[in-house]
């Protein structure tokens, strides 16, 4: 059913959903919010492992820059200008917490189900990419120039409309 | 090894749904929204390799969007912070004006 070889791509694979699964968890199961974003930033790194399986290794980097150093940072950021201090207890709503719970396991019933019955067709031999980066940045700049400009001034908008609206009530 | 990769991502996809829908500190909500992100990532970047043809198309498509993430982050991040400012909270049970 699986046909699964045990090759060393595959207990790498193992290897990395195990972080991925155990951060993920203990990302919702745990109790203080700056241990969940460590825990986010262990799962970021297990996937930037994935990639360099998956021969990302340009996107693994980035990976690793983006997410596991700014976006945890920025979190982190965010935790300690408002109030990390509530550490009381929420009030727990079972309810809630359970239909929450049966609306992810429907959602992974439904995918795993679609891509166990999908048949993959096997893949063309991957055209020999002597460089994944020099790959990448030409395709960057000669397909994709109108998206990656498009995309430089989103984040610079995005950048300077988040700091005026973090700046708007500091200096009332 | 391809559904190796999708089944991964379902399972990322679906633990960052879960913590989206039930946690209540609104930083946790955003990390949660990141982690679902994340999952597609995986999946663009699987494709790009074991798909029927394989090219950096993929890759490239998973740097836009964790640029659009970046800047998803640093917005939220930013509006928690006024929103905190304004109400003393982060707690997404306490926003529900628009609910009365």
């Amino acid at each position: 059913m699986f046909n699964i070889d045990f090759n060393g791509e595959f207990a790498a694979f193992f290897i990395f959903s195990a972080i991925m699964i155990i951060g993920a968890v203990l990302m919702v199961s745990l109790q203080k919010v700056v241990h969940m974003v460590i825990s986010m930033a262990g799962v970021f790194l297990g996937l930037a492992g994935m990639f360099v399986l998956l021969d990302a290794e340009f996107v693994a980097f980035v990976q690793v820059l983006i997410y596991a150093g700014a976006v945890s940072i920025l979190m982190i950021f965010g935790i300690m200008m408002t109030n990390h201090q509530a550490a009381k207890a929420d009030p727990v709503k079972p309810l809630h917490e359970t239909l929450a719970a049966i609306a992810a396991l429907c959602l992974f019933g439904i995918l795993f189900y679609a891509i166990r019955m999908t048949d993959f067709p096997d893949a063309q031999p991957m055209p020999a990419i002597l460089d994944n980066t020099s790959g990448i940045g030409e395709l960057l700049y000669t397909g994709y120039v109108v998206p990656f400009e498009l995309l430089s001034v989103l984040l610079t908008v995005a950048f300077i409309g988040a700091i005026a609206i973090a700046k708007k009530g500091a200096d009332q | 090894m391809l559904p190796s990769y999708l089944t991964m991502a379902a399972i990322l996809f679906c633990i960052g749904l879960y913590g989206a829908l039930v946690k209540r500190n609104a930083v946790i909500v955003l990390l949660s929204i990141e982690l679902m992100l994340n999952a597609v990532n995986l999946n663009l970047v699987a494709f790009s390799k074991y798909g029927v043809v394989p090219s950096l198309t993929g890759q490239v498509f998973a740097l836009f969007t964790i640029t659009v993430a970046a800047a998803e982050a640093a917005v939220g991040v930013a509006v928690l912070i006024a929103l905190f400012r304004a109400r003393g909270t982060v707690n997404v049970d306490e926003f529900d004006e628009m609910r009365r």
